[in-house]
C-alpha cells in the first residue's frame, strides 16, 4: 500500500502538472482523480513515461443513470509495486465518447471493447471496435441500466413472488422462448440472411505478398468446438501454408452476463456466483470479491486471526490445484495426450477432497463470507493438509519434474515459441504466470500485499525467456512455493473464531466504490464493486486475468505454426469462466 | 545423451503402470470393494489403480458435502410430521437464484400467520447447491442433503420438489450429518438452560419485592 506520503507526493504532482483539467474525485467513498476527457491521452501518456505507472490494468466503464452520465474508470499501477492510480472519465449518457488509450497502454484493448459491448461507450480512435462478448448483430448493451434481460423479474433480488405468497412457476413457462427481441421497423426474420462473420474475415486477411508460388492465404477457425481450446473459444488464423499470420480471438461463447447478475444480487448471493467464475480455482475468486466488499465495510468486518490463516492456505491450495491443471492440460495440448495429465489431476483429486471435507463442495466452495470463513475445519482436516504438504505433494512434485522438465520433446516443443518481451507483457497488461516467465517479477503477493501474506517467506518465481517453457518451469516453481507458505500457515495457525461478528445475511455496505485485488493463479484477479448504499451493488465488474492475457495472444502466435498456436493458448491458461463471465 | 529426459519419463511411467499391478497382488482382496480400500486409495498413500470404482465403489462423503435441501420435521407420537419450518422466509430471501418458493399460513380465524409453510417448493435444477438457505435458517429446518443420485427422466414433471418431497425425519438429519446435529442440540440445551436460570432469577427477585 502506498503510504500517505507517497500519496500525497504523487497527488501534488499530478494536480501541480495538470491543474485545469485534472481533480481529485470529492465523492463519499470513492477515490483517485476526475480527468477531462479531451485530455485523457496526454494524462496517460504522462502518467506511463513520467510518473512511471506503466502497467494498466483495469478499464471499465459505470453506468450512472440517475445523474444521466457514464463512467470510465482505469486502474493503473507501477510494475515496481505499490498502490493503485485510479482516475475517471465522466461523459454525458446520451452519446459517449471516450478518447482510446490503446495507443498508450495496448493492454486497453479488450477492455474497450467491452466497455463499448456491454454499455455502449464509444472509443474513439480504438482500432478495432467492435463487440467482443456479445455476437455482432446483438442490438442494445447489456450491462446499461435501462436493459432488461430476457427472463427479467425484477431490478433487486430477493424477488417479492417468492414469500410470502410463495406461487411456484417456471420461468420459461412465463417466457418460452427466452426472448427480449424487439425486432426494428420492416425487418422480416424468415427472409433475413445472416451476413456472416465477415467483419472479423475482413480484417484477418493480410494483404499478399507477391511471390513465385502462387499460394493462397487461408482462413481457418480454430474452435469454438474443439478440445484443446480450454473451453468455447474461438480462435480465427490466417494461414499462410502452416504458419500463422494473423490471429484473433473470438470469445464470448460462455457469455452468462456474471456482472448483471451480480447487479440484482445481495452482496451475499454474489459469492456463490464468483465460484462459477475461475471455475477450476473457486476460493481465489471468493477470495478476491470478499476483499472488495470488505474494504468497503470497514473496520468492523476485519477478519481474525485464524480466519486469515485459514484463508490464505485456502487460497495456496487452489493455487496448487490450479497449476496441476494447468500443466496437466498443456501436456495433453502437447500430444502426450492423458497421462502426464491424470497424474497431476490425481494429487489435484486429494487437495478436492479436502475442500469438500471443509466447504461441502469440491468445486464451488462458497467458502468465504465478509468477516472470515463460513466454517471452521473439520476434526481431521488439519492433518490431511499436513500430510499432503509435508509428505506426498512435494514427493509428487518432483516426480512431475523428473518426468516432464528434461524430456527433449517438450524442450524442443516448448522453447523459444511464443516469446513475449518484458516491455510487452506490460504494455499487454499481462499478469501472473505469463507476466513472470517474460522476466518481470510481479507478483500481487510481494507488490501490493493483502491479507496476511507479509509475514509469509516465500519467493516470487520469475524466469527470463518468455517462452511457453518458461511458463511451465513458472508453475511448477510456484507450486513449491505454496507449498511453502502452507507449511508455514499450518504451524502458526491459530486457535479462535474463524468470523468477525454474527453471520449476517443483510449486510449493510457503506456508499463508495473498491477495487480488491488478489494474485489468483492465473493473475491478478480484481473486483471493482460501486455501491450505493441500498443492498444490492451499483456496479459489479471482474478483472479477469484469463480475457486480458489474451489480448497478448496475437502478437505471440505471428510467425509460428499451428500446433505452436495450441501450446500458447495452453501456456497462457485460460478458463472460459472467467475470460467471458 | 540425447534422450535421456525421455528415458527418464518413460522411467515414471513404467513405475505407474508396474505399480498398479504390484499393489494389487500386495493386497490380494481387499482393495476393490471394502472400506479400507477406498480408505487407502483417497489416503496419501495412494498408489496404483487411483479410481474410486463407481457404481460398485462410492466414495464415502464427507459430513459437510452439500447437494440439495431438505426439511427437516420432527415425528410426533401419534406418526405425524412436525415441520420445524416457521416459514419465516430467510431461506427464500438469501437463496442466490432465487428457487425457494414459501407460502405462509394465515389462521383463518384471526388473519395472523401462523409458523407453518402452507406451501414450500424448491426448483431443484435451478438450485446451485451453494447451502446458504441451510447456513441462515435460524429454525434447523432446511438442511443439505447427500443424496446426489437425483436423475429422472423427464425434469419439468419430478423436479418441483414440494412439501411432501423435502421432508425428512430429525434422524436422517443425525444419520448423515452426526457433528452438527450434536453441536445443535447442545446449543440448544445451553439455549435452555439460560433461559430457565433467567426465569429463576427474576422469579427470586420478584419473591424478594414481594417479602418487602
Amino acid at each position: 500500500m502506498m503510504t500517505d506520503q507517497a500519496t500525497l507526493e504523487t497527488t501534488d504532482k499530478i494536480i501541480a502538472r495538470f491543474p485545469e483539467w485534472v481533480r481529485p474525485d470529492e465523492r463519499d467513498g470513492y477515490e483517485g482523480y476526475l480527468v477531462a476527457a479531451d485530455h485523457l491521452v496526454e494524462f496517460a501518456v504522462a502518467l506511463r513515461d513520467e510518473l512511471g505507472y506503466d502497467f494498466l490494468s483495469s478499464v471499465t466503464g459505470v453506468d450512472y443513470l440517475p445523474e444521466g452520465m457514464m463512467e470510465v474508470v482505469y486502474h493503473a499501477y507501477s510494475s515496481l509495486g505499490g498502490g493503485a492510480l485510479v482516475f475517471k472519465v465522466q461523459v454525458p449518457r446520451e452519446n459517449p465518447v471516450v478518447p482510446s488509450l490503446v495507443g498508450v497502454y495496448p493492454g486497453a484493448d479488450f477492455q474497450e471493447r467491452e466497455a463499448w459491448d456491454l454499455l455502449g461507450i464509444r472509443f474513439e480512435g480504438h482500432p478495432n471496435l467492435k463487440r467482443i462478448l456479445m455476437w455482432q448483430g446483438f442490438a442494445g448493451h447489456p450491462l446499461r441500466k435501462d436493459w432488461k434481460e430476457a427472463y427479467y423479474e425484477a431490478d433487486a433480488k430477493p424477488f417479492k413472488s417468492r414469500w410470502p405468497e410463495g406461487k411456484v412457476r417456471r420461468a420459461e413457462d412465463l417466457n418460452p422462448f427466452g426472448k427480449n427481441v424487439e425486432y426494428p421497423e420492416g425487418f422480416d426474420p424468415s427472409t433475413w440472411v445472416f451476413e456472416g462473420d465477415d467483419a472479423i474475415y475482413a480484417g484477418i486477411r493480410e494483404i499478399e505478398k507477391p511471390d513465385d508460388i502462387e499460394t493462397e492465404q487461408i482462413v481457418v477457425n480454430l474452435g469454438p468446438q474443439h478440445p484443446s481450446t480450454h473451453g468455447v473459444f474461438r480462435m480465427v488464423v490466417t494461414l499462410d501454408g502452416e504458419t500463422v499470420v494473423k490471429l484473433e480471438p473470438v470469445m464470448g461463447y460462455l457469455h452468462r452476463n456474471h456482472e448483471k447478475i451480480g447487479e440484482r444480487n445481495t452482496y451475499l448471493m454474489n459469492i456463490p456466483f464468483t465460484d462459477r467464475l475461475d471455475y477450476l480455482s473457486s476460493m481465489s475468486n471468493n477470495f478476491g470479491y470478499v476483499m472488495a466488499v470488505e474494504k468497503l465495510l470497514g473496520a468492523k468486518a476485519k477478519p481474525p486471526e485464524r480466519a486469515e490463516y485459514i484463508r490464505v492456505i485456502m487460497a495456496e491450495f487452489t493455487r496448487i490445484s490450479n497449476h496441476l491443471f494447468a500443466i496437466g492440460t498443456l501436456l495433453n495440448d502437447l500430444g502426450a495426450y492423458f497421462t502426464p495429465m491424470l497424474y497431476a489431476l490425481e494429487e489435484r483429486e486429494l487437495i478436492l477432497d479436502i475442500f469438500e471435507a471443509t466447504s461441502g463442495s469440491r468445486m464451488m466452495c462458497n467458502y468465504y463470507r465478509f468477516g472470515g470463513v463460513a466454517r471452521d475445519l473439520p476434526p481431521g482436516v488439519y492433518e490431511k493438509m499436513r500430510e499432503l504438504v509435508e509428505d506426498r505433494l512435494p514427493r509428487k512434485i518432483d516426480e512431475l519434474d523428473r518426468y516432464l522438465t528434461e524430456n527433449e520433446i517438450v524442450r524442443s516443443r516448448c522453447e523459444g515459441v511464443g516469446v513475449l518481451t518484458p516491455e510487452e507483457a506490460i504494455a499487454y497488461s499481462a499478469v501472473g504466470p505469463v507476466l513472470r516467465a517474460s522476466g518481470v517479477p510481479y507478483d500481487v503477493r510481494r507488490a501490493d500485499p493483502y491479507s496476511i501474506y507479509d509475514r509469509f517467506e516465500f519467493d516470487v518465481v520469475a524466469k527470463y525467456h518468455g517462452d511457453v517453457y518458461d511458463r511451465y518451469l513458472v508453475r511448477l516453481e510456484e507450486i513449491r512455493q505454496s507449498i511453502r507458505i502452507i507449511k508455514q500457515a499450518l504451524r502458526d495457525l491459530p486457535e479462535g473464531p474463524v468470523m468477525a461478528g454474527k453471520p449476517q445475511y443483510q449486510v449493510r455496505v457503506p456508499k463508495g466504490e473498491a477495487y480488491g485485488r488478489v494474485e489468483g493463479p492465473k493473475g491478478e484477479l480484481g473486483f471493482y464493486i460501486v455501491s450505493n448504499g441500498t443492498p444490492n451493488p451499483w456496479r459489479y465488474h471482474v478483472r479477469a486475468p484469463s480475457f486480458i492475457n489474451l489480448t497478448a495472444l496475437g502478437k505471440m502466435c505471428e510467425g509460428n505454426k499451428v500446433a505452436d498456436a495450441i501450446i500458447i493458448l495452453g501456456s497462457i491458461d485460460i478458463v472460459l469462466g472467467e475470460t467471458d463471465r | 545423451m540425447y534422450g535421456k529426459g525421455i528415458l527418464k519419463g518413460i522411467g515414471v511411467t513404467l513405475k505407474h503402470f508396474v505399480d498398479t499391478y504390484i499393489v494389487d497382488i500386495k493386497y490380494p482382496g481387499k482393495r476393490y470393494g471394502t472400506e479400507e480400500g477406498i480408505e487407502n486409495r483417497m489416503s496419501k498413500d495412494a498408489a496404483g489403480i487411483f479410481t474410486i470404482q463407481y457404481p460398485e465403489e462410492k466414495v464415502p462423503l464427507p459430513e459437510e458435502f452439500r447437494f440439495v435441501p431438505f426439511l427437516v420435521y420432527e415425528e410426533n407420537d401419534d406418526g405425524s410430521k412436525k415441520y420445524r419450518c416457521t416459514s419465516c422466509g430467510i431461506c427464500a430471501k438469501v437463496c442466490p437464484p432465487q428457487c425457494i418458493w414459501i407460502e405462509r399460513t394465515t389462521d383463518p380465524k384471526t388473519g395472523r400467520p401462523r409458523p407453518e409453510p402452507a406451501a414450500f417448493y424448491i426448483d431443484v435444477d435451478i438450485c446451485m447447491n451453494c447451502g446458504l438457505c441451510a447456513e441462515f435458517c435460524p429454525f434447523d429446518a432446511i438442511k443439505m442433503d447427500h443424496d446426489y443420485e437425483l436423475a429422472v427422466y423427464n425434469r419439468l414433471e419430478n423436479n418441483i420438489y414440494d412439501k411432501e418431497k423435502l421432508g425428512k425425519p430429525v434422524s436422517y438429519y443425525q444419520a448423515i450429518r452426526p457433528s452438527n446435529y450434536e453441536a445443535e442440540v447442545r446449543a440448544k440445551e445451553e439455549a435452555e438452560r439460560k433461559k430457565r436460570e433467567r426465569m429463576a432469577a427474576r422469579k427470586a427477585k420478584a419473591a424478594a419485592a414481594k417479602k418487602q
